[in-house]
């Protein structure tokens, strides 16, 4: 496995300091993390899927289930926790958070697109209570 | 000058054409892919196999650049096996015409049983034809699983992983293509996937063997400029002029004149 530092090194990427990373890009990034954060504001903000049902009949959607415990929002947040716990290569654990890691084909396919996650609260509840 | 070995110009203007060879661009492939609807008979391909191999190349003459194509029923198309076996008949009578450089983009969508039937069936046609491979990997949550089982089945068929590009990888796939010996590609999207800044990343980290990148730009929204927005990230970080030209000209080139029909020159010229 090759290491970050000889790949980087090969690149010509021995000169660049922390400082000159951060200098380039942190406005860029400053500005993503208050997206996510107006992002869970807005989902709090939004009606919950009981009281909308009652107010209109609602258009398909690609997500069943109840509306405010939300499998995407708690993937979401779950890979928040990755950016915090200090360590390495967290794009890569954050897309392997998100995986399925079933390894069977499945019978048919249910639809064309993808939803970006998969479902992970069961497994963090059992995980809680073992 | 570059290459973008990922591109669907059958949804793209003659514009981008222009702009991209203003941007340096030289030569292209182009996969077969998803229309962005099914399409209901084996003949609507066959029209589309045409467009690829005839009037596409024309088009992209008139601005200097050489174009590849690759041919298929795409992943999202094989739920209906009748219909894509019906499809895979057709491609031999493709497979002689100048600008084919082999079976592509095959893979999975959703990982279903018959997305792998319709997959083995390609690999095997493109054995027969002693011919190279695209892979199309699925997205998101399904990606990881799905490179598994491609790679898996391209073994199971004794396919040597050095004719096969696996497409679309990200941090949590690159180690395990490369790792394997089949050759990566990054595709670069504007904001839902892997951006230049994250492919950039990619090279600091794990080198720039057997890697590339494209745009994939397609019908949705997608950047046909793609390649030289990354060749820019990455001499803006002061990455080596070489390395450069390594991912985005000399690795494509090297991995498709495995074809024996790779031009990087209207004029034909390897
Ligand atoms: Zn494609």
């Amino acid at each position: 496995m090759t290491t970050g530092t000889t790949a980087g090194t090969a690149l010509g990427m021995h000169n660049r300091t922390k400082r000159q990373v951060i200098d380039e890009a942190f406005m860029e990034h400053r500005a993503k993390v208050l997206d996510l954060a107006a992002f869970l504001d807005r989902v709090d903000r939004a009606a919950s899927a009981a009281s909308a049902a009652s107010a209109a009949s609602s258009g398909a959607s690609l997500v069943t289930g109840d509306q405010d415990d939300d499998f995407r929002t708690d993937a979401l947040r779950r890979a928040i926790a990755l950016l915090l716990d200090g360590k390495p290569e967290r794009a890569r654990r954050i897309l392997e958070l998100w995986s399925d890691r079933s390894t069977e084909p499945i019978a048919v396919a249910p639809m064309k697109g993808a939803l970006g996650a998969v479902d992970l609260r069961a497994e963090f509840q059992a995980k809680g209570r073992a | 000058m570059y290459i973008d070995p990922h591109i669907h110009m059958v949804s793209r203007t003659t514009d981008d054409y222009q702009r991209m060879a203003l941007a340096g661009c030289v030569a292209i492939t182009e996969p077969a892919f998803w229309a962005g609807y099914d399409r209901s008979t084996a003949q609507g391909f066959a029209d589309y196999f045409r467009l690829l191999t005839d009037a596409e190349p024309r088009r992209a003459a008139q601005f200097g650049i050489a174009h590849h194509t690759w041919l298929c029923i795409n992943p999202k198309e094989s739920e209906d096996v009748g219909l894509a076996r019906e499809v895979l008949g057709l491609i031999p009578g493709f497979l002689d015409r100048p600008n084919v450089l082999g079976i592509g983009e095959i893979g999975l969508n959703k990982n279903s049983r018959n997305e792998l039937l319709v997959l083995d069936e390609h690999i095997a046609l493109a054995k027969r034809h002693g011919v190279l491979i695209l892979v199309h990997t699925p997205h998101l949550e399904d990606k990881l699983k799905g490179t598994i089982l491609i790679m898996d089945a391209m073994r199971n068929q004794g396919v040597d992983p050095g004719r096969v590009l696996i497409d679309h990888v990200e941090e949590h796939t690159v180690r395990h293509v490369l790792d394997r010996g089949f050759w990566a590609g990054m595709t670069l999207y504007p904001d839902t996937k892997m951006t230049p800044q994250r492919a950039a990343d990619v090279f600091e980290m794990h080198g720039t063997d057997r890697l590339w990148i494209n745009s994939a730009g397609d019908w949705g929204v997608s950047d046909p400029l793609a390649v030289p927005k990354c060749r820019l990230e990455m001499r803006r970080r002061g990455h080596l002029l070489e390395s450069i030209q390594k991912v985005s000209f000399e690795n494509p080139k090297q991995f498709l004149s495995q074809s024996g029909r790779f031009r990087v020159s209207v004029q034909g010229e390897a």
